[in-house]
């Protein structure tokens, strides 16, 4: 099963001749002329210029020097000694962002006028910029101080008194506003315009008053807010939940992906020793563009809440719940299993967990001869941009390795009545609260045996009889596979708390307490073992479903990629 | 392309190599027979004996943090001189300074500033790195502590150490 | 065998291990640290005293403790090692690693049973065990000794230990040739293996290398056992000569095999951190430190015995004429290893290091060839000259 995209031959396209600080190289029609200079190996800076968004071109940071073909007396393009055009260079600089390559045309991106514009440039942006990169949470990802460092002056030759601007904005619930940072590039303005759809952002005032401001009596309150801040040059909009929490040159970057819904945005976690600071999305045209929503962006508070189950616990004969080492819960567990047959055991699984972790869920009902297994689903309100409405990030995966069923959640009535009637004296529950479920405490209490894999305490386990404390989504390797379809990597971030363990681990040493020694001994081999069972999975490993995963199923729920209005017209275009 | 130096020759007594540990002998009895008689005299008897008044102005003692003549942390946590730190002695816990604080417009000072003491080496690069002139280091050089605990300079143990200090640049004051 | 036997040899055991060797031990790292701070023009320990504030009916502060001129170090030290933290890194190999530590002291300690450290105290020889093949015996235990740096180069699983072990096994395997081979001569001439044989050999005709010990001059005739004579026939001046190419290549050798300056190479501290124990601390690094100090004692007694004429000293009596002049006896034989410790140390803080191929060649081109030479030049002496 194959990404469909990939099967339809791509369209002819037309290559233009360019040339760039004197080397001829060949660009597709309709590439911008920064994006040609990025191709061809010369980086143009630039500020308001986002390859996902609309150019306006107001920054100038990109102007370079650019020619067409000398036309002679027949309208045709002179040609020098070395049978190239000859190029009449336009005697005032261009802006590199607005503008698609033409055939002949002739760029310089380091002629000594270029590099004056961007000394100007950069002075002029930096008079009224404030000196305060020491309290300033984009330093170190700045783009002003980047380019301030190779194109601009030592020393500011501004003796006037900088111009005043409203500081500490409170724009929005996530979002804070600086304005005498603001450089005016409108990447924000445009990005809640073109992409949210939510046209809250604006200029108000003019010239060097110009500033950066919510519609009146509006709050910059959509889903897609913290994108803003992502796609500021400088630091004007910030982020209040990352706001002086650590610098981002301490930050270890691990590539991953969001858990939070069904559409796993990629994206990169910042964290620092052993802990998560933040994340944000990593660039993938197959899923989220460049984007991801607040919501899963801030969803993962919960793996330092001090409430983190640290140790495994064991009902003791007073019945309060004791930390015990590791082996003894498995032994412990395993008894307790081996006194019930198959048909009076349940196995409650998450599609939170990864494939590997459901993988190992299966062999465990197998080990256990437990044919009822499910999962529990989980559902939202969808938007129409990169929010899904099934906010389990597995589904698809679980689906993919029969767990539970056609359908996710069939069997869960059954369990539940199961439990009720006592049918039902041993339950696994995975990550999952069974009092969620209509279960309540007082019933779970009375199960002879309660086995909780969790990573935070709830209802099922303080009713367990052996709780097991497992890892967060960042603490973690693994594979999920999205609402369209696409297998992807989960990275381990940061370790996890305590004594707490990676989920597929307890799944396997909890086998191996029932059945002895399964062989598997690092992710790899569960991943191996699984791609051996799973016909969609052959020949795949971790290592080669790479940073921006493969498509390994029909996509389960279509889904636009968000685009540019720019995207869009040329997507329709017949080239 | 290899050079090949050439070694000066050497003569039988040189290559020989007895003569010259016998040589070597005398020079180093000498300096052991000069020290018994009390001819030489350079070491210092610590505790009872003291440098401080020949430390030079540059003598890099203790890393301490400094406040200017407003009563004014001039740390803003950047942590620069965390990240410079090379034995990483420094750890620095950010924070927000409050709504109608009197330095509000600093908007960031540190809730905590801690240099372990029994990891620093007095390199100084945090000095050199801070944009704030907010770190010195001081001429304290007699650490000493009986528990680990004890050696971790808090920030308010850095306050006492350093002072304050006038005759910095006060660019909050002054550029904003 | 009886148990009076016993007795006695276990008396001298602990009287020379506990009483003599290990504060000479301590004692000679205390003199180590004074000397190289005297020739560096430094003062060293000269602090630590006996911590006589700590008793608390005395009423004494801090200062007023007596200073003994630092004598009270290597007490100091010994309670230090004793009581840090004994630390086994996880990556070691442990049984090899807490092995080592072992190995290292043992055989240094080992070697001195054979050894005569006096004449003889109310008619007991001193000598722990008096064996007919002394001389082999100490280098069958001192090659031993090897074993416990390569043990702990090799158990400590890290790359400098590692090197370090590898630099020592070499070294020592390379002079140990050298070494046995530089007093085949000696067991030529004195046709004996016993140690204490050896020392009376060399009360009757002269210390190896000062063969006039046993003239008239120096006898103002208080031995009853001994003739005593003239000068030295010709034989005696020849064969002075190989008899100190000997005592060099042997000095040598016990320099390379106790790994001290300038063959340190196994503990290179510019190069290899600390060498064979980088990775030892507390008491198990104390042991190596202990090792090889007591390895320094060993050979120093050795080059005594078997070229200074042990305990012997012109003029002075032997056990036989009273107790007083056999403790006296013990005396001149420490004192003359005592003065080899401080030459050793001299030599330690004014020689730089050899580089590692110098010392290989040094040891296999220069050192076992002039070896096996002097074994023809003396067979040849004794050929010409028979007696």
């Amino acid at each position: 099963m194959s990404n469909p995209s990939t099967t339809t031959a791509p369209p002819p396209v037309q290559l233009l001749n360019v040339q760039v600080d004197g080397v001829w190289h060949q660009f597709p029609k309709g590439t911008r002329v920064i994006e040609a200079c990025t191709q061809a190996g010369k980086y143009v800076p630039r500020y308001c210029y986002h390859p996902k968004l609309s150019s306006p071109g107001n920054c100038r940071m990109c102007l370079i020097e650019m020619g067409m073909p000398k036309m002679g007396a027949d309208r045709k393009p002179e040609t020098g000694a070395d049978g190239k055009p000859v190029i009449n260079w336009i005697p005032r600089p261009q802006i590199s962002c607005a503008q698609d390559v033409a055939e002949g045309m002739g760029i310089r991106t380091d002629s000594p006028m270029a590099q004056e514009c961007r000394k100007g440039v950069m002075e002029f942006l930096l008079i009224n910029h404030p000196l305060d990169c020491p309290v300033c949470d984009q330093a170190g990802e700045c783009r002003l101080q980047e380019f301030s460092v190779e194109y601009g002056n030592d020393s500011s030759r501004f003796l006037e008194e900088k111009v005043h601007k409203p500081k500490h904005v409170d724009l929005g619930p996530r979002i804070v506003l600086d304005d005498e940072r603001c450089i005016l590039c409108s990447r924000c303005v445009r990005f809640t315009k073109e992409i949210a759809k939510d046209d809250a952002l604006g200029f108000v005032d003019r010239g060097s008053y110009s500033t950066l401001t919510a519609h009146p009596g509006r709050r910059f309150d959509n889903n897609y807010t913290l994108n803003t801040v992502d796609i500021c040059p400088v630091g004007a909009l910030t982020s209040k939940d990352f706001r002086f929490k650590m610098r981002v040159w301490f930050l270890k970057e691990t590539r991953s992906i969001c858990t939070s819904c069904g559409t796993g945005c990629n994206t990169v976690i910042g964290s620092r020793e052993e802990t998560m600071y933040r994340q944000t999305p990593r660039e993938n045209n197959d899923v989220n563009s460049a984007w991801m929503c607040d919501y899963g962006r801030l969803n993962f508070h919960y793996l330092h809440d001090e409430r983190r189950l640290t140790a495994p616990l064991l009902r003791q004969a007073d019945h309060t719940l004791q930390p015990v080492e590791w082996r003894k819960a498995f032994a412990t567990a395993a008894q307790q299993l081996r006194e019930f047959k198959g048909e009076e055991i349940a196995v409650v699984a998450s599609a939170r967990m990864t494939n590997e972790e459901l993988y190992m869920t299966r062999r465990l009902a197998d080990a256990l001869k437990c044919s009822l297994v499910d999962v529990v689903p989980r559902t939202g309100e969808a938007d129409d941009i990169l929010l899904s409405a099934d906010r389990n990030p597995n589904t698809s995966g679980a689906q993919l390795l029969g767990i539970g069923g056609d359908k996710l959640g069939s069997r869960l009535a059954e369990i539940v009545e199961g439990v009720r009637t006592g049918k039902i004296h041993a339950v696994v529950c995975l990550g999952e609260d069974l009092s969620e479920q209509g279960l309540d405490a007082k019933v779970l209490e009375e199960l002879p045996c309660l086995v909780a894999m969790s990573i935070l305490p709830n209802a099922t386990t303080r009713a367990a009889t052996v709780v097991l404390p497992g890892s967060g989504f960042a603490e973690k390797r693994g594979s999920m596979i999205n609402v369209k379809g696409r297998l992807q990597r989960l990275n381990h971030a940061i370790p996890s708390p305590g004594d707490a363990r990676d989920d597929w681990e307890i799944l396997r040493d909890l086998i191996q307490a029932l059945t002895g020694s399964n062989g598997l001994y690092m992710i790899e081999d569960v991943f191996k073992a699984m791609s051996n069972d799973v016909s969609a999975l052959q020949g795949l490993s971790l290592s080669k479903i790479g940073d921006l995963g493969v498509q390994v199923v029909t996509e389960a729920e279509s889904r636009e990629v968000p685009k540019t209005p720019l995207e869009t017209a040329t997507a329709a275009q017949p080239t | 392309m290899a050079i090949t130096i050439q070694r000066p020759p050497l003569t039988l007594k040189e290559k020989l190599y007895v003569p010259a540990i016998f040589s070597g002998l005398a020079t180093t009895l000498k300096h052991l027979v000069n020290m018994l008689l009390g001819k030489t005299h350079v070491a210092m008897q610590y505790p009872e004996e003291k440098w401080d008044s020949h430390l030079p102005s540059y003598y890099r003692g203790a890393p301490a943090l400094v406040k200017d003549e407003h009563g004014r942390e001039r740390c803003v946590a950047c942590q620069l001189c965390e990240f410079i730190c090379p034995p990483r002695a420094i750890t620095i816990k950010p924070g927000e300074i409050a709504e109608g604080d009197k330095f509000r417009k600093v908007e960031k000072f540190p809730q905590a500033f801690d240099i372990d003491m029994i990891r620093c080496i007095y390199c100084g690069l945090c000095e050199e790195v801070c944009p704030e002139q907010a770190i010195f280091l001081q001429k304290q050089y007699a650490i000493t502590g009986l528990s680990r605990a004890e050696m971790v300079h808090d920030k308010e143990k850095l306050y006492e150490i350093g002072g304050l200090k006038t005759g910095l640049v006060h660019k909050w004051n002054d550029k904003k | 065998m009886d148990w009076m036997f016993i007795l006695i040899s276990l008396a001298k055991i602990l009287g020379v291990i506990f009483g003599i060797i290990l504060p000479l031990v301590s004692y000679t790292v205390y003199a180590e640290r004074r000397v190289s701070a005297l020739m560096q023009d430094r003062i060293g320990p000269n602090r630590t005293g006996i911590p006589l504030s700590l008793i608390p009916g005395l009423g004494l502060k801090d200062r007023q403790m007596p200073l003994l001129g630092g004598m009270g170090q290597p007490i100091a030290d010994a309670v230090k090692f004793l009581l840090k933290e004994d630390f086994t890194p996880a990556h070691v190999n442990k049984f090899y690693y807490w092995l080592a530590p072992c190995l290292a002291m043992v055989p240094a300690i080992l070697t001195i049973a054979v050894v005569p450290f006096g004449s003889s105290l109310w008619g007991v020889p001193m000598v722990i065990a008096n064996v007919n093949i002394g001389v082999l015996f100490v280098f069958a235990v001192a090659s031993l000794g090897v074993y416990g740096i390569v043990l702990a180069g090799w158990s400590s699983n890290s790359k400098y230990p590692f090197l370090g072990g590898v630099r020592a096994t070499s070294q020592m395997i390379s002079y140990e040739l050298s070494m046995g081979l530089s007093i085949i001569p000696l067991f030529l001439i004195m046709g004996e293996l016993n140690l204490p044989k050896i020392v009376e050999y060399q009360i009757q005709h002269g210390w190896t290398i000062i063969p006039f010990t046993n003239l008239h001059s120096f006898a103002p005739g208080l031995y009853k056992h001994h003739t005593w004579r003239g000068w030295l026939n010709w034989k005696e001046i020849v064969m002075w000569v190989p008899m100190m190419i000997s005592f060099f290549i042997f000095t040598v050798a016990i320099f390379a095999e106790t790994n001290r300056l300038p063959f340190d190479l196994p503990e290179a501290e510019t190069e290899l951190v600390a060498g064979y124990h980088t990775e030892y601390s507390s008491m198990k690094f104390a042991l190596f430190f202990l090792g090889e100090y007591a390895a320094m004692i060993t050979g120093c007694s050795l080059i005594v015995t078997l070229f200074l004429g042990g305990w012997h000293i012109p003029g002075i009596p032997d056990g036989s004429h009273g107790w007083i002049w056999g403790l006296v006896n013990i005396g001149c034989f420490f004192a003359k290893v005592v003065a080899l410790l401080l030459f050793f140390i001299a030599i330690r803080w004014t020689l730089p290091r050899f580089r590692y191929d110098q010392l290989m060649r040094l040891g296999w081109i220069f050192f076992f060839e002039l070896a096996l030479v002097n074994i023809l030049i003396t067979a040849g002496i004794m050929a010409i000259f028979p007696n």
